[in-house]
This record gives structure tokens, sequence and C-alpha cells, in this order.
């Protein structure tokens, strides 16, 4: 009797992207209902155990010089204060271009990120530098305006040389069953944009459950997104750990059905390079070697840049150095 | 199929750089003798044997064999302490050498997690975060009920048993020597404790710690040695209680032995625990459960969930994200701190899993194996999955011990039952589903000790483990492990 062996192969580990691209066309609130009642639940136990046990990883020697400088590119550099002035951004998009003045070898991180006021200023600053302009958009953060405020909100953005769009979603609509409102949003700010990249904000501090970060995810991606991220920064509760899994598990899922790679960008609450190694683990163990690239991965934050700077200095010199040794902003 | 593959970034997925704990701050000794009465014993004066790393065959310390006398010698210092001091002192004295011990555990704990996973194999992650801490909070709860026995339900003042003898696996080293004298010692009762004989070693620095916590002298006896120690402690008129804990082969023919005398015998044994996945099951946690049911501990547990019942509708991507996810484990040195499996405990075991292994493809099952790289030297077994298992087949009946998993379907919630319950074992179960009361009337149904829901592999020192009929009886832990170390 011949014996079926089949040993599993390191094409296994892979996340499998048909070519066929199949974005399934959502024509009404019913289909979309019906599309998010067939995806699977999260037990919370269950995603907050895993996330937990992937944040006991450790990471050394030249794995964490690698994935230090690689979460060095994906910081999306970011300031959305009533105080922004040109000045102040001034001061961010050069060290965004140049995080470490005194090392060339540090690159440069992926985006800065302001309000739309601010994009023509920073554009002119980042000049033709590889350093993309972000704008929040679609009256960030809470996402309270007509349809027609946040369209003309993301169309001057995109006029004034913004890159990449973060929206957000109306929570509003999303908590009170309003999903197609979500959804038409979403697709109409994604036309909006045109050739700018779209991440939708998620804002899943204010959706609570894992259940309801696995819907908008779908939703998001189904309207269009480039990126699901996951918090404005703005309420108290920003990116978790089992929050960003739900949200790469659900990227990994879209793209073995869909053919479309969506990227993730955690947000808010990011400060130390441990916090940032930790969400590398996560993309790297659920979604794969693929993701970890600021193509498809982004850190929004502020303060997290100089503590990776500190720990890159760090792993190099064996000794810290003093927080002064890098520019504050 | 048209499909793109992803190819692997310079990271890779499996690709992290050696992150290896410190072998050294194990302090080993080079050889132990007994620990009697309170102090160990000339190794000189032993036949010894050595205790290998079951990841690189190096040896490790060398240990005495227990003779006959020597179990005589360790009885009579048991009994000595009951009667002299351990009957005599308060539940709140005996509270206090417990909470002792527990803290010292876990002062002591990353040494003892390195000495468990040289001498066991596991990966240091498990050690350090599930055998010590777990070790640790048992003596912690049960330091909690020695002055409270008489609001334990068996009644006021509940009196000790006397001597208890202790027979403990491989599996969990350290976490079953707590599980048998924990209880044992807030209820009143002293031991004679015998450690496996491939994993000696963290029970004599446990030891050790008995003799920092100032223990008095006899309460607790180690014993080391192999089938025969344990058999004498068995064998030994003085002793009023067995507890074992090991194969279903030896525990029949302990029971057999003890039949004849009035000793006491709690027994927890094998098992062949099911996995119920229904078609509503939150997936990717359901996947993780299914990992950690099997591969936890290379599947060296007996409450594994070694059998995976997959609702007919879902098994295929079941199937395949289970495959995907087996193949992200990582296997190799169990000293790294990123080692998700570790090495074969010792050759005789990977002897079983290979030979029981071969008939499930020479049954015709569809094995699915990891192609992780095996290190050369040491014992090794990579994760293996078999699909299209039947009911019939060997590796869906036999306790493999290992980390092999057999996947079974079920099209309706009875013939899940039916299949769960179909096997002479009846330790552990798992239930996944979104709909709660068909959680319930599952586990209603499931001749098992302990059933799981939406998650597995879960160890509370609260929580009463054991199982029915050739997966033993008794409870340990919570408050019905205590009845076991009760005149009760």
């Amino acid at each position: 009797m011949s014996t079926p062996l089949r040993l599993v192969g390191a094409q296994d580990r892979n996340v499998r992207i048909p070519l066929a691209s199949s974005v399934p066309a959502v024509e009404n609130e019913a289909q979309l209902r019906a599309l998010l009642a067939s995806l699977s639940g999260v037990d919370a136990v269950g995603a907050e155990a895993r996330a937990a046990k992937l944040a006991t990883r450790s990471i050394k020697k030249s794995t964490k010089l690698t994935v230090l400088d690689l979460a060095i590119s994906m910081v999306d550099l970011t300031t959305l204060e009533g105080a922004d002035t040109p000045g102040r951004v001034t001061s961010l998009c050069t060290k965004a271009m140049r995080p470490d003045p005194r090392d060339p070898t540090v690159p440069s991180v992926a985006a800065v990120c302001v309000y739309p006021d601010l994009v023509a200023h920073a554009r002119s600053v980042l000049g033709d530098s590889s350093v993309a302009v972000a704008s929040v958009a679609t009256s960030f953060p809470s996402g309270r305006a007509s349809l027609k405020v946040k369209l003309l909100d993301v169309a001057e953005a995109v006029a004034a040389g913004a890159d990449e769009i973060d929206m957000v979603i109306d929570r509003g609509a999303f908590l009170s069953g309003r999903i197609g409102q979500v959804f038409d949003e979403i697709v109409a700010v994604t036309e909006a944009c045109g050739d700018a990249h779209l991440k939708v904000i998620l804002e899943t501090g204010e959706l609570v459950t894992y259940d309801n970060v696995r819907r908008a995810s779908w939703i998001a991606m189904l309207g269009g997104a480039d990126f699901i991220k996951t918090s404005t920064g703005k309420v108290t509760v920003s990116a978790t750990t089992p929050t960003a899994l739900v949200m790469l598990e659900a990227v990994r899922d879209f793209a073995e059905t869909t053919g479309r790679v969506v990227g993730v960008k955690v947000a808010g609450g990011i400060r130390t390079s441990k916090d940032a190694i930790r969400y590398l683990v996560l993309v790297n163990e659920t979604v794969g070697a693929t993701w970890l690239s600021a193509e498809l991965f982004r850190f929004g934050a502020s303060s997290l840049l100089n503590d990776l700077l500190m720990q890159r200095l760090k792993q190099r010199r064996g000794a810290y150095v003093r927080s002064d040794e890098f520019s504050g902003d | 199929m048209t499909e793109r593959q992803l190819a692997n970034s310079q990271l890779g997925f499996l690709d992290y750089d050696p992150a290896p704990e410190s072998a050294t701050i194990a302090r080993l000794q080079p050889s132990y003798g007994l620990f009697i009465d309170g102090k160990f014993t000339d190794p000189a004066g032993h036949e010894q044997f050595a205790s290998e790393n079951p990841a690189n065959e190096s040896v490790l310390a060398t240990v005495a064999q227990a003779s006959v006398d020597d179990v005589d010698r360790a009885v009579a210092s048991a009994r000595r302490a009951y009667t002299k001091v351990w009957s005599k002192t308060t539940g709140t004295e005996r509270a206090k050498y417990l909470y002792r011990i527990a803290r010292i555990i876990q002062e002591r704990a990353r040494e003892l997690a390195v000495v468990e996973t040289l001498d066991n194999g596991k990966p240091i992650r498990e050690s350090r975060d599930v055998d010590i801490p777990l070790a640790a909070a048992h003596f912690f709860y049960y330091a909690g009920w020695a002055d409270k026995l008489d609001h334990a339900g068996f009644g006021a003042d509940p009196r000790p048993l006397g001597v208890a003898g202790q027979i403990i696996p491989w599996n969990f080293p350290l976490l079953m020597a707590a599980w048998k004298l924990a209880p044992a010692l807030a209820a009143g009762n002293t031991c004679v404790l015998k450690p496996a004989e491939t994993t000696p070693l963290s029970a004599l620095v446990l030891a050790e710690i008995l003799q920092q916590a100032e223990l008095p002298d006899g309460v607790v006896n180690i014993v080391t040695g192999d089938g025969a120690t344990g058999a004498a402690l068995v064998a030994h008129p003085d002793v009023d209680k067995i507890a074992f804990t090991g194969s279903t082969e030896v525990g029949r023919l302990i029971q057999r032995s003890v039949a004849t005398g009035d000793k006491r015998l709690t027994l927890e044994l094998g098992g062949k625990g099911a996995n119920i996945v229904f078609d509503d099951a939150p997936i990717d946690e359901m996947i993780e459960g299914i990992i950690d049911g099997i591969f936890f501990n290379q599947g060296h547990v007996c409450c594994a969930g070694s059998r995976l019942l997959v609702q007919e509708t879902v098994a295929d991507e079941v199937l395949r994200r289970l495959v995907r996810r087996v193949e992200q484990l990582r296997v190799g040195d169990p000293i790294d701190k990123n080692t998700d499996v570790g090495a074969i405990n010792s050759a005789a075991q990977l002897a079983r899993i290979q030979e029981l292994s071969a008939f499930g493809e020479s049954e015709g099952a569809t094995r699915y194996t990891s192609s992780c790289v095996l290190p050369e030297k040491g014992y090794w077994f990579a994760p293996t999955v078999f699909a299209d298992v039947a009911q019939s087949h060997r590796i869906a009946r036999d306790e493999i011990f290992g980390p092999v998993l057999s996947v079974l379907t079920f099209r309706t919630p009875e013939e899940a039952v039916a299949k769960a319950n179909n096997t002479n074992y009846g330790l552990a179960c798992g239930v996944w589903s979104e709909k709660g009361s068909r959680t319930l009337w599952v586990a209603e149904r499931l001749r098992a000790g302990v059933i799981w829901a939406n998650t597995y592999n879960r160890f509370d020192p609260t929580s009463p483990f054991g199982g029915m009929r050739e997966s033993g009886f008794g409870r340990e832990g919570g408050r019905h492990g205590l009845e076991a170390y009760l005149n009760v």
C-alpha cells in the first residue's frame, strides 16, 4: 500500500495571494451585512493571549539592528496639535529626512503626518526627498461633519501636495448599524484621493470589541483602503497589540480571498523601541515578512523615533547615550 | 491554480538570531544523593545513574538510584516527622512553610526554569512562563487552605492520612512535584516523593529550597531512581497513601499492588483528548488553541488535545490554516527564548512516537510534517499532523504522548460527542464554538474530567484536575485536591 506522505514545505508558511484580483463588489447594505456576518468571530481571551505570547519573543543581535532600522523607515512622524506652526513642521520635516544627522546610514522615516493646512508647507520643506507627506482629513479626529465637508477637506489636502490621506471612519454610523454609510464614505474618499494613498482610521478605542475591529477592517478594505489604521491618538485607548493582531489577520484573510494587499498602521501610544519590535514580531508571525516594509506597515508616532535612534546607537556602541544626544523634534 | 507566493524578505518568517538563556545559572552539582530527613545523603553511597539533556545527549549530573533500603529509610523519616512534628503543627504553622517555599520558588524561578529546560527538553519560554510560575502558585494556593481545612467541605477538623508516597512523571517535573506536595503538606501529611528517572534534577533543587525554607527534617523526602524505586515505595507497608501520575500501564500495576492493603490511591494517567471544533468557532484563536493543545510541551501532556474533531463543513479551511501554522513553529534548542517546540524527553519516548506515527502512514492517513531542520544530536520529532484519520486507526486510539495530531471530522454535535467519547480514556476535551448553549450541551455529554471551552491546556491551582475511566481517579487542584490527602 502506498504511503501518502506530504512534508509541509516552506511555501506553506507563506500567505498565498491569488493573482486574479476579485474584491467583491458591494452593491447594497444587505450584501455588505451578509459579508460581515460571514466573518469568524474573535475570542477576546484567545486574541489577547496570542498577542501576549508573541510579546515574549526575544530579538537580539543582527536581527535587532535590522528591525530597528526597519522601524525607523516605517515611522509616520506626526504632529497633530492645535499649536502646530510652520516652524514646528519645518523642524519635523528636517528630522524626518535625516533622523540622525551624524549618521548617514540611518534611513529616513516614511512620512510626516500633519493637518491639511500645513501640507503645502511640509511639501515645500520635503521637496523631492523620499519622505511622503501624509495628512489627516475628513474632519479629523471625530469625523463629525457632512460628507461634503469631509470630501472638500480631502480634496484640499491632496491639492496642496499630500501623498497620503489618513481619514477617520464615522464611528457613530458604525455603532448605530449604518454600515452602508461608513462604506459609502470610504468609497467616496477613495475617489477624492486620486493618486494619493488612503489610510482608513478605524479608531479601535471607540469600536471597543475585537469583532467590531474585524468588521470595520473589512468595510475599509472593501471600500478601497490602501492601509487600515488603528487610532487617531486622540482618544484614551489607542493602538494595542491584540487590536493590531486582529487587523493583521483581517489583512491576511483579505489578501488571500481577494488578491489585494492592504497595509496596516498602528498609531497612538507607541513610544519605545520595545513596543515597536513587539508590533513587528506580530507582523512577521501573522502575515509574514512581506509586510515588513514601509509600503505595508507604519507606525504613527513622534517620540518613538528618538528611542529607536537611541537603541540603534546602543546596539552599535554597547552603551546608552544621553537622550539629549538627539534633537527634540 | 494561479497563485503568487509572496517571497520572504531578509527577515524571513522564522529567522531570529539565537537568544539563548544562560545555561550556567542552573548551578547543578556533578552528582546528587537522596534527600532524606532534611539532608542529602552522600552520592558515593549509592549506585549512580546519569540524567541527560535530551536536546544534546550531554550528561547534566548523576543521581542516586534509591534501593529498597533507601526507600525504607525515607519512609521511616517521613513517619517520624509525621508523628513527632508535622501532625502537631497548627495549620497556620504549615501555611508559613508553604508560603516560604512558594516565595523561594519565585526568587529562584530563573534558575529552576533553566534546570527544567536542560533536564526535560521543554522550551525555556514554557518552563519560565508556565511550569515555574504555576508551581509557585500551587504552593501559594494550598498555603491558604492549611489553616482553613474546617471550611473545605469535609466537616470539622479533617485529619491527614499520614505518610504519602508520591510518584511523578517527567513531563512537568517541578510542577507535578508542586501538585503533589502542596496539598499533602497543607493537609498535614508528610511525603516521600519519587521524581521520574529522566527528570530528577528540579526536584533536587526543590530539596535545597525546602532546606532554605527550614521545613522540619523528614517532612518531605525525595528518592530518585527507576521503576524499582517506585515499586518499593508503592509496596512499603508504612505508606498510607499513594499518589501517582504517569502512564495507564504503570497505573494498572500500582492499583493491582495496593488492592490487597488499605492504602489510599489516586491515579492521574494517560489521555487521548478530543478538541472539538464547530464551524462557528473563532477561527484564529481556535487554530492557536489546537496548536497549544497538541504542541505545548512537545505533546508530552496527559491532557493533550491529540484528536482534533472538526465539523466537516470547515475541515478543509481548518486544515489549511493548521498546516500553515505548524510550519511556522520554531523547533530547536530549548534554551533559546524563541523556541516553540523543544526536544523529545528521551530516546525511549522518541522510539514510541516514531512507532505510532508509522502506523498512521501504514493505515492510510495523510501525513503533514513540518519541514523544520532538526538538530543532529538529541531526540527530536518534527511537529506532525495526520489528516483523513479514521476512528479505528491506532493514531486515533493510542496515546502517542508526542507532537502528533490526528484530525477527524464529524457532521453533527451528536456525532462529535460520540466520537469524542469513543476512547478508553477520559481526561480532557476542548469545545470551540461561539454559541454558548451548544458548548454547554456538548460539555454535559462528554465523559472527561476537564472540559475547556474556547481554550486548551489552561491550568490554575484553584481548578480541580483529573480524569475518569482509564485516565485515573482523584482530583488535584482546588478544594477537591485536598480530599486526596484527608481522612474523609
